[in-house]
């Protein structure tokens, strides 16, 4: 049975920061309620975003709790000015309410950007999960129980002496817990219903409606509470935008915060067939990105891709305007120079092409992969060239690679300041053709590029779309670069 | 005296005995749960069959006098228990669409005697015997222990539906709460053996070390359940008659197949079957045999749950003391702590002969299980009320 104590929100002063905010860590339940001018309420949000998308970026370079990531994590919360500590000094006291004060309010306005859409909503709610996982790992054990029930989770340590009796039937019940591991921790008593997919498969020890579940795992608990708790929160914030939209100062920032993550998936393609196959090989030295340029290089000289380099190239072909006729042309010209003869292509590749333009099978017209699904999905092996180059390949190989393709060291210096960010091969190609062809550039593009080369912009691009993790090496680099 | 009952006499039988033989009275105490959370008893649903296989829902009343004419009016032929709604189940359509929802229910289970069908040699669909009432002697059995113990359930009814199966209430406002994943997820936690359709399909129960304490108890509660059985090992001996469930069960271990199909056509009594099969299981070096004698005895004899049954809120269950149409037997609580002496062919008929006084006295055994029933729950509801006008300052 769970008691909920109500939080009472009283007018500001110093102690009402104490009762707002009694921890770095918090669920999120109550809005804020207080009044905020236009520009803290767009720098907030602005800066959460950035915080969200660094823990995006990190958490595909580095395993969730190593050390590294925990590092990264850290620092771009200082620089945020996020809370990060949970012990705090008395002398830092007035500094570190302001920063819960900003973590609170930028993560309700973000809710409002993110609510939108499933796609939306359920990235918010990763991102969020991850930096709350991070968070509840940095709380000492002995602020645990206080935390639990500042946050009106009622989840009690169990003492000595129910110890004894319950932990053999513990183990008994959980494959991952030993004697010995066990003895180390706090065991908690939840009620059955906040952990029902233990209870449901049975890894659990269940007693009078109540589980047994040791600290190691009380972290899975929660995280599930807070996914829950979330979840249920954006849904009702989504019917409640009507209102929000309606007030015009507020409108375009929401958009472009939504649209900052999201941007387009490159599959209605406006540029159909005006790419000329001759053109191909040039553009990919020009626009196209490091994964783009590695497997047309390795499709023309080996006259072959795998399938997973077939799909990565074919659906990005297909996202920078090549019709269906041209794709089947352009393999079909460069595997009969191997392996492969006429008739088989037609039999065997031709068909999978089709496929993935949707003209065969269940008929769906797949869009080309963004960079996450690239770095995430199906990791290349020997004999592969698909994947990122950023993530995939080894650091001295392709600082060798960087280094021929001559990109100047100054250009990488001010990847930093741009806002600039890339998240799909597709953009690249797009924004380095409107760059080159002196179209109007809707995003703010690095202004202040040195060199004019025609190389340089399609170049610092590729270098800006190192994740932060290989940014250090790469700068570490261009500093001798000639 | 006894009498054959015939389905055609119901609309004579059933007026009389929802004018003098059905228990309104704790029925209605029951689903009012002593009043605590308004509207209660009014915004449940119940559903009825009448003459000429007519069904009607969303029927709901305002209190036990409403209830008590309406039934003596239409005369169900059965009664169906459903959720309680948001609103009062008869407005539901002139309610706005996505507001009508149902909020709470018991908490319940079917047991069905069909679902053992691939274990059971004696009868098999609709018939039951004394010989595999047993088995849900032990359903019983082993569901109740895991409800009270592992769950912290309080107020458990059980009751018999009339025919082949027994049905499980259970009261707690707790469970009465639960979601509809919640519900499945207790549910799964109770079942080892997967019925989906047809006794090709059963799941094989297949025991991994270490054993989780839940399983750890059903040996437990089955043997307590067999406690009155005079053979040596009821269940082995089931078992070891049951060729089909042995293979089925030994597919992962052909050696231990093989070596036990010799054995049993050299012996031909169940008691030496049994004491082969547990020394061959012994004998078994592989991993996956060690507990081979265990999984044996819990296919045979673990309760099959039909989770569908469990998992919605909104799911209507035949009423305690409706009447069975087929059977004509009433569908009646059954006294856990007398378990092993309820028989199932020895539950009241709305037959015609008897004299109504005989009725009442026959019946009555079982109104005065349920009467109990009512009367563990509200104790728990009076210490409600007394919190709730506490609070509000009434004394």
């Amino acid at each position: 049975m769970q008691f909920f104590r109500k939080q009472r929100i009283s007018r500001l002063n110093g102690d009402r920061q104490a009762d707002m905010y009694p921890h770095s860590l918090q669920f999120y339940g109550q809005p804020p309620t207080e009044n905020i001018s236009l520009a803290e309420f767009e720098t907030f949000a602005v800066d959460r975003l950035r915080l969200l998308k660094t823990i995006e970026n990190i958490g595909v370079s580095y395993v969730k709790t190593s050390e590294q990531y925990s590092k990264k994590l850290e620092a771009e919360l200082r620089k945020l000015l996020f809370p990060y500590r949970v012990d705090v000094d008395e002398k830092e006291l007035g500094k570190e309410y302001e920063k819960r004060r900003k973590d609170h309010i930028s993560h309700f306005i973000l809710r409002l950007a993110y609510c939108q859409t499933e796609d939306l909503r359920r990235w918010f709610i990763q991102q969020e999960m991850d930096l709350f996982r991070y968070r509840f790992h940095e709380i000492p054990e002995e602020h645990f129980q206080n935390f639990l029930n500042t946050n009106n989770l009622i989840y009690n340590s169990i003492n000595e002496e129910e110890r004894r009796i319950v932990k053999l039937s513990i183990i008994h019940s959980n494959a991952n817990i030993s004697a010995v591991k066990l003895e180390e921790m706090e065991i908690y008593k939840v009620p059955f219903q906040d952990v029902l997919d233990l209870v449901r498969s049975r890894k659990v020890y269940l007693k009078g409606g109540y589980t047994y579940i040791p600290h190691k795992e009380i972290v899975t608990v929660v995280l599930n509470d807070f996914r829950t708790r979330l979840s249920k929160a954006l849904a009702v914030t989504a019917r409640s935008l009507p209102v929000v939209h309606s007030d015009e100062r507020l409108q375009p920032l929401l958009n472009h915060l939504s649209h900052a993550y999201v941007g387009q998936d490159y599959s209605i393609q406006k540029n159909i067939g005006k790419i000329s196959l001759e053109q191909i090989d040039n553009l990919s030295l020009k626009s196209f990105p490091l994964c783009m340029r590695n497997l047309h290089k390795a499709l023309r000289e080996n006259h072959h891709l795998r399938h997973g380099g077939r799909m990565q190239y074919g659906l990005f072909l297909k996202g920078i305007g090549l019709t269906l006729e041209q794709a089947l042309q352009f393999w079909r010209a460069e595997f009969v120079k191997g392996k492969v003869d006429a008739d088989k292509f037609d039999k065997t590749y031709a068909y999978s092409i089709r496929h993935s333009f949707g003209k065969e099978g269940k008929r769906t017209d797949y869009t080309p992969f963004s960079c996450m699904k690239i770095i995430l999905s199906n990791a290349p092996s020997q004999g592969d060239h698909h994947g990122c180059p950023f993530r995939h390949s080894d650091p001295e190989l392709l600082k060798q690679k960087l280094q021929s393709y001559k990109i100047p060291g100054n250009g990488i210096n001010q990847v930093d300041d741009c806002n600039f960010s890339l998240n799909h091969p597709n953009q690249y190609f797009a924004e380095s053709q409107s760059l080159l062809n002196g179209k109007d550039v809707k995003r703010e593009a690095p202004a202040k590029i040195s060199g004019g080369s025609q190389e340089t912009p399609a170049n610092v691009k590729m270098a800006e779309s190192t994740s932060s993790a290989e940014m250090d090496d790469l700068e570490l680099l261009f500093q001798d670069a000639p | 005296m006894s009498d054959v009952y015939d389905p055609a006499s119901l609309p004579d039988l059933l007026p009389l005995y929802y004018r003098r033989l059905f228990p309104f009275s704790q029925y209605f105490r029951w689903l009012n749960y002593g009043g605590v959370t308004k509207n209660y008893f009014q915004n449940r649903e119940f559903s009825f069959t009448l003459k000429d296989d007519i069904y009607v829902r969303y029927q709901c009343f305002s209190n036990q006098s409403e209830l008590e004419k309406e039934m003596q009016k239409m005369c169900p032929y059965k009664i169906d228990i459903g959720a309680v709604y948001s609103h009062r189940p008869n407005q539901h359509n002139a309610v706005k669409s996505g507001s009508f929802q149902a909020q709470e229910k018991e908490l319940v289970f079917d047991i069905d005697m069909t679902d053992y069908d691939d274990v059971r040699s004696c009868c098999s669909s609709a018939d039951i015997c004394h010989k595999c009432w047993t088995l849900m002697k032990i359903a019983v059995r082993v569901l109740d222990r895991a409800l009270k113990e592992d769950f912290g359930f309080e107020h458990r009814l059980w009751v018999y539906s009339g025919r082949r199966g027994v049905h499980c209430w259970v009261c707690d406002e707790a469970a009465r709460k639960l979601s509809q994943s919640a519900r499945s997820a207790v549910a799964e936690y109770l079942s080892l053996i997967r019925v989906v359709g047809g006794s090709e399909t059963i799941k094989k129960v297949q025991l991994s070390t270490p054993v989780h304490p839940f399983i750890t108890y059903v040996p437990v509660s089955i043997n307590v359940a067999l406690h009155y059985c005079r053979a040596v090992s009821c269940v082995a001996s089931m078992v070891s008659d049951n060729w089909v469930l042995i293979y089925k069960c030994t597919s992962a271990s052909p050696l231990i197949r093989d070596m036990l199909q010799s054995d049993f056509q050299k012996y031909k009594t169940s008691v030496k079957r049994w004491e082969s099969l547990k020394k061959r299981v012994k004998q078994g070096s592989q991993k996956n045999s060690a507990l081979l004698d265990s999984e044996i005895v819990l296919q045979y004899c673990y309760p099959r749950l039909d989770v569908n049954v469990s998992k919605g809120v909104n799911h209507l269950l035949k009423s305690p003391f409706s009447v069975h149409p087929k059977t004509g037997r009433i569908s009646v609580p059954i006294d856990t702590r007398q378990l092993d002496q309820f028989d199932p062919f020895a539950v009241p008929t709305i037959s015609g002969e008897e004299d109504e006084n005989y009725k009442r006295t026959s019946l009555g055994k079982y109104v005065k299980v349920f009467e109990l029933f009512v009367e563990q729950m509200e104790k728990s509801w009076k210490g409600q009320l007394l919190k709730q006008s506490d609070m509000q300052g009434d004394f």
